[in-house]
């Protein structure tokens, strides 16, 4: 241990310990506008980039920035100084000076980590007039980028290469013209991106936005002639609260669906009822691949891996392309949500599929890039419209004069709102193999499971193996989330090297929870955490918690799809991938 | 062909002209001739002997005779004396300033030299392409010596007495820095050789690795020998070929040698070394960023600690030395650390190669022993002020560095005076201005250079650095108010304050400095919109004098824009919203006809 | 050639260098050969020491001049540059500034043939470790 001395006060910290956490363990809380720590999700991202945190320690020529000094015996440091503030306030005029002065319209406003900024620095004029940096805005079919609005934090590359791998993001030019863009500047769209969001996620300014998708809504939502039905992902009900002030981890399922039903939505249904549809196809794969294997065939392709996450799919569709007859054919629950709605959901309310629009609202940016899949189309319409985030749900709340706090708690219409506590935990790591297992377990030693609750399938590790006894035979699981912990996972299945027989993969830490299109975490782990709890809490609140019987579910095997992996099932539920790597990206 | 039997160089320098050499030689000429002693004698003149304080100076061949502040008068008595009677003019020989005893023959005047070669050595001495000069040149002779008669830790501890620092511009002691790696337990260690020279006007490592690379390898196996390194890299930018194709050849032959290998002379240490291409960014001659960029990363600075002694080159412990200081190795371990140390200052021991330029008469690349004055380097060394201008200031230390002015030239060089006079070492770019250069444009085009080469990661450097240039830009334009002053000088501040690396800490250090000297440029720019050097175009116009004009049209025969009306032999006339103040007209008038206002 | 296998080799065959150079250059006898430097740093290439290098190649064998070309770095003086440096046998060497081939015809013709200085020497401004040892 060592003690330092801050702002006239002592504190004894361990060594290796930085001045922004010694001074925090104070209470003292240095600004930054780079820095970020997801502590247990392993993401630390220390560039020493934006020396807003600069601070002045005794006997140092120059301030130091206090995220990436470490404390030594003896340091005597001063937080706010003359000098620090001064210091500090010239950085911040000096980075406003090179910012569009568009707050009032900005995508970000009000959640903005440079205008918080600015107002707790006291900004009131920009004594530096002179050149701004201007960039074309890059709209692709999830992500817009806009980067007059980026002040190089670099956080989105640590997300991009560091923890996703995706190596799409990273700082190009020199000087002032120095950006983060993809390869010689080429727009998403024609870069390797998988839109799996993570930068938006973490971005302190507009410069990273979703596509809005708002406007089309309130468009289709006031047509009298169009019937607009609404799904919503597991994972927006464990953070919505937190854009309406609520502790993050508050449920708000009840009024979600309240708030849904005022915004005009003909039917407020629950993409968790297409999570339970999915472990019906998904689990009944990895049972006839487990079958398969264990009669000998050695053809089979193991470990199956799950296809519910299209980042996830995007990646292995441009990184490990020779690998893509590994995943699970079974489609995401948002396009088996669509293909459903448009068929047999809309044949019961005898509507056309041109007059039905299917809209999720999604913890993900992906998911909008997911929509537009020309596979998941009938004759150019597709089976989900378009998808909206947490985050533009939230506003469009806001903007339609619903007082979120207080609505009452409503249930999702039938029959696709019905959902079992399976399609729930799809929202946090490691919750769509542990659904899986359930049914899969039920279903292949025709057995009653004692003890619902997978405790070895969950937490937060990046990486976690756990093994279940399938009544004698063990099956072994692997959970990778952030597609960094995926690509080591296939790397030892393409050497050869892998022991599982499935694995569940999501993009975002934490799962869907963490996804790019939630209310922005600001860099605080604890809110993932949080939502993680509530959704394993509303799990255990579920009457029915295991996918196969949902009764709905049932109904609509019996009805409409006979039986798992049949083939209109094959037809409705199913896809296939492609190679991406050989898409052109160099044509622009 | 006569044979002559006696020689008499005159200087030629720009500063020997200025007081009259020429006319000495026309006289030497025609006393020769009135002699009759055109067969005997011959007078020629010569380059600059660096010594121009004393100029102009007459040199005789073959006694050495060397002759002081000759004035044309004295040709006569020269060859009255000297070429007829064979005796010495006495009264015009060098007297030591000293001693006050008179010196003769200038082989006896090793003081008058400033200059003392010892990393430029070879250069211009041997065939940078063949090893067997370079072996015959005492070459790997250190090596040899270190490997077998040294322990690591004893040559370290050689390296540290020499008091050798660092070339590239910190001036960080290289055996310090060479412990910190040695100390450090890993697999795999590196030794790095920086040659990303990147200051406007810097040329020292260029020229080094085109006429001695075979002392930089030399030094990098005894700087692998002495930290444990195997491995030894070379960080070359790619806009210097002649240098990258003769170290590649060096490296060749070396191995073909076995001093670069497997068992190098039989010792059993084995050491070999890499070429690396860095695509010319500035910051990359930062040691982390220069780290980065070889790794294949974005070349870009990263916060110290770690220091690349502990995690450099993938990770593994690694020294990253200047081509500079790699040249002076070979030779302290030849001639032994505490010669080394007797030359220059107590903290700032051997030489220091500069690369002289701007308005300087010897431009060229000089190496002078720490302590020389910046006075005996600009006006002897480099034989003063072009064109017998008014000297100004010097910049050293390149983008980092500071203006010095008159009251700075008797500071003796070293890295600690540099600094404490608001400049620096650096890597030993050394600009030289006179009074017709604006110290505010200078600061400009030091920012420009800044602002290109920032690497953009921290915000007061990226941001900061454009908006002084923004800054320096409004005052030549004559469009700043006192209040941009203020600015200037606090964002001067807060850069260096905050900045993240070296770069960003000393960008600021030209305007400080031209701000610190020559605050009255500022204000006559600011206040009276009057740039006094005559060099910020929007604060000029060009006008006719009427009184010298004669209509001679050579004026509008040259204005590109076509600006200038006048018939032949009438008075002509700038028309001041077309003219772009080329300063063509200026140029051409024969006249004096055309001013700056 | 075999690699150097010890120290007491390298110092053996560094004799045999310096007594192969001063045989090849017979640099102390009247009847040596005459030694031309020429500095090809990018600074005097890019002034045009290839083409003066060449010329002096050339006109040394059309004229039956005993000499020897060799390239070297750069020797500093860079405002005057190409420079060449010339040694005639038992004379110290000279240093030729701004030498464009007609100026080497007239060092060839004046200097070497006859031993008359030409115009436009630079004087050796610095001292050598070599010279130090000596002293």
């Amino acid at each position: 241990m060592i003690k330092i001395n801050i702002d006239n006060r002592t504190v004894e910290v361990e060594k290796g310990t930085t001045i922004f956490h010694a001074a925090k363990k104070l209470g003292i809380e240095i600004p930054t506008l780079c820095y970020m720590n997801l502590g247990d999700l392993n993401i630390e991202h220390k560039p020493g980039g934006c020396r807003v945190c600069v601070v002045e320690v005794e006997g140092r020529r120059n301030l130091a920035p206090a995220c990436a000094t470490d404390c030594y015996e003896g340091m005597v440091v001063k937080t706010h100084s003359m000098r620090v503030l001064n210091a500090r306030k010239t950085v911040l005029e000096l980075i406003l000076s090179d910012h569009p002065f568009d707050c009032l319209v900005c995508a970000k406003s009000g959640t903005c980590d440079l205008q918080d900024m600015a107002i707790k620095m006291g900004v009131r004029s920009i004594p530096f007039q002179g050149e701004k940096s201007t960039y074309k805005p890059d709209f692709s079919p999830a992500i817009i980028r806009e980067m007059d609005k980026c002040i190089m934090c670099r956080r989105c590359e640590t997300m991009c290469n560091d923890f996703q791998t995706v190596g799409v993001l990273s700082g190009i030019h020199r000087g002032f013209e120095a950006v983060v863009a993809p390869a010689f500047e080429r727009d998403l769209d024609h870069s390797e991106c998988t839109y799996c969001g993570q930068c938006v996620a973490v971005c302190p300014t507009g410069a990273l936005v979703e596509v809005d998708h708002t406007t089309q809504l309130i468009r289709d939502l006031a047509d009298t002639n169009k019937k607009v039905i609404v799904q919503t992902a597991p994972a927006v009900r464990a953070a919505l609260g937190e854009a309406f002030g609520l502790e993050p981890g508050t449920l708000v399922t009840g009024k979600m669906v309240a708030a849904l039903r005022r915004l005009g939505f003909d039917y407020v249904f629950d993409t968790d009822f297409a999570a339970d549809l999915t472990i019906m196809e998904e689990g009944t794969e990895l049972l006839d691949r487990l079958t398969r294997f264990l009669g000998g065939d050695k053809e089979v392709k193991l470990p199956m891996l799950t296809s519910c996450c299209p980042g996830w799919v995007n990646f292995f569709e441009y990184h490990f392309p020779d690998m893509r007859d590994i995943p699970s054919t079974a489609r995401s629950p948002q396009q088996m949500f669509g293909s459903i709605a448009k068929t047999y959901f809309a044949d019961k309310i005898e509507t056309k599929r041109e007059d039905m629009i299917v809209v999720s609202v999604m913890p993900c940016v992906a998911k909008k890039y997911e929509c537009t899949r020309d596979e998941f189309a009938v004759d150019g319409n597709p089976d989900v419209d378009y998808s909206i985030s947490t985050r533009e749900l939230a506003m469009l709340i806001k903007r339609s004069n619903i007082d979120f706090n207080s609505l009452p708690e409503e249930d999702f219409d039938k029959p696709m709102g019905e959902s079992t506590g399976a399609g729930v935990i799809f929202g946090a790591t490691g919750g769509v193999i542990e659904a899986a297992v359930r049914s899969a377990y039920e279903l292949h030693t025709k057995k009653q499971l004692e003890k619902i609750d997978f405790e070895q399938l969950r937490g937060l590790g990046g990486i976690r193996s756990a093994s279940v006894d399938f009544d004698g035979v063990e099956i072994k699981i692997g959970i990778a989330h952030g597609l960094g912990n995926a690509r080591k996972l296939l790397e030892d299945i393409k050497a050869g090297k892998s022991e599982y027989h499935a694995i569940e993969i999501m993009a975002c830490p934490g799962g869907c929870i963490g996804g790019g299109g939630q209310p922005l975490h600001h860099g605080n782990p604890e809110i993932i955490k949080a939502r993680q709890k509530a959704i394993y809490q509303e799990d255990a609140g579920k009457p029915i918690r295991k996918s196969h019987e949902n009764p709905y579910i049932i109904k609509l095997y019996e009805e409409f799809l006979g039986e798992p992996m049949s083939e209109k099932a094959h037809h409705l539920l199913h896809t296939h991938y492609f190679d991406k790597k050989k898409k052109d990206i160099l044509i622009d | 062909m006569a044979k002559f039997k006696m020689h008499m160089l005159v200087c030629g320098g720009t500063g020997c002209r200025a007081s009259a050499s020429d006319m000495l030689y026309e006289n030497l000429v025609k006393e020769v001739k009135e002699n009759g002693l055109e067969d005997e004698v011959q007078v020629v003149t010569t380059g600059c002997f660096g010594f121009c304080e004393k100029g102009p100076i007459v040199k005789v061949i073959p006694d050495n005779t060397f002759y002081v502040s000759v004035e044309p008068g004295d040709a006569k008595d020269i060859i009255a004396e000297h070429a007829i009677k064979g005796r010495r003019v006495q009264r015009l020989l060098y007297v030591d300033p000293t001693n006050k005893e008179q010196i003769a023959d200038s082989k006896g005047m090793g003081f008058y030299k400033k200059q003392i070669r010892i990393a430029l050595r070879n250069c211009g001495m041997i065939d940078p392409e063949n090893i067997e000069e370079y072996l015959a040149a005492d070459g790997y002779e250190a090596l040899g010596k270190v490997l077998t008669e040294m322990t690591p830790d004893e040559a370290i501890q050689e390296m540290i007495d020499s008091g050798l620092r660092g070339r590239g511009g910190g001036g960080f002691p290289t055996g310090v820095k060479w412990k910190l790696a040695a100390k450090e337990k890993a697999d795999q260690k590196y030794v790095v050789c920086n040659a990303d020279e990147g200051d406007p006007g810097a040329f020292m490592d260029r020229s080094i690795l085109e006429g001695d690379p075979h002392t930089v390898l030399e030094a990098m196996v005894i700087n692998g020998y002495c930290i444990g390194a195997s491995k030894g890299l070379v960080y070359i930018r790619a806009e210097y070929p002649l240098a990258i194709y003769r170290l590649k050849i060096a490296i060749e032959q070396a191995r073909e040698y076995g001093l670069l290998g497997n068992d190098i002379l039989g010792t059993g240490f084995s050491f070999d070394v890499e070429i690396r291409y860095g695509a010319g960014a500035f910051v990359c001659g930062e040691e982390t960023a220069l780290i980065h960029s070889m790794e294949g990363e974005r070349g870009e600075p990263t916060f110290k600690p770690p220091f690349p002694a502990q995690s450099g080159y993938l990770g593994k412990p690694t020294n990253v030395n200047n081509v500079e200081t790699f040249a002076n190795i070979p030779v302290i371990y030849n001639k032994g650390a505490k010669w080394f140390a007797s030359i220059g200052t107590e903290k700032s021991t051997g030489t220091k190669v500069f690369a002289l330029a701007g308005k300087i008469n010897n431009v060229g690349l000089i190496e002078v022993p720490m302590g020389i004055t910046l006075r005996e380097v600009i006006f002897e060394v480099g034989g003063g002020i072009k064109d017998g201008k008014k000297f100004k200031a010097v910049q050293t230390g390149g983008p980092s560095g500071g203006c010095l002015t008159e009251k700075h030239l008797d500071t003796p060089i070293d890295f600690d005076n540099l600094l404490a006079v608001g400049s620096m070492m650096g890597s030993g770019g050394m600009i030289v201005m006179d009074e017709d250069d604006c110290m505010v444009a200078v600061a400009k085009f030091y920012l420009d250079f800044t602002v290109e080469e920032s690497c953009g990661k921290c915000s007061p450097c990226r941001i900061g650095n454009k908006r002084l240039y923004e800054l320096l830009d409004k005052i030549t334009k004559g469009q700043a108010d006192k209040e941009d002053m203020d600015n200037l000088r606090n964002l001067s501040y807060v850069i260096r304050d905050t900045s993240l690396c070296g770069l960003g800490q000393t960008s600021p250090n030209p305007v400080l400095s031209t701000m610190d000297n020559f605050l009255d440029e500022y204000m006559a720019h600011i206040e009276e919109g009057r740039c006094p050097s005559g060099v910020c175009k929007d604060l000029i116009r060009y006008e006719v004098i009427p009184e010298n004009c004669v209509g001679c049209t050579a004026c509008a025969r040259n204005c590109p824009v076509n600006c200038i009306a006048g018939e032949r032999k009438q008075l002509h006339i700038i028309d001041q919203a077309l003219c772009i103040k080329c300063g063509a007209c200026l140029e051409k008038c024969k006249f004096n006809a055309i001013a700056i206002i | 050639m075999t690699k150097i296998k010890s120290l007491a080799d390298l110092k053996k065959l560094k004799g045999d260098l310096q007594s192969k150079i001063a045989l090849r250059e017979k640099s102390d006898t009247p009847e040596g050969r005459v030694i031309v430097k020429v500095a090809m740093s990018t600074c005097g290439i890019a002034s045009g020491a290839k083409d003066v290098m060449e010329y002096m190649i050339d006109e040394f064998e059309k004229r039956s001049i005993d000499a020897i070309v060799t390239q070297t770095g750069c020797i500093g003086y860079c405002y005057a540059e190409p420079t060449v440096e010339i040694t005639l046998p038992g004379n110290e060497p000279v240093v030729y500034g701004y030498v464009d081939t007609r100026k080497a015809d007239e060092i060839i013709e004046k200097y070497i043939k006859n031993q008359e200085l030409v115009d436009g020497i630079l004087p050796v401004n610095y001292q050598t470790i070599e010279k130090d040892k000596e002293e």
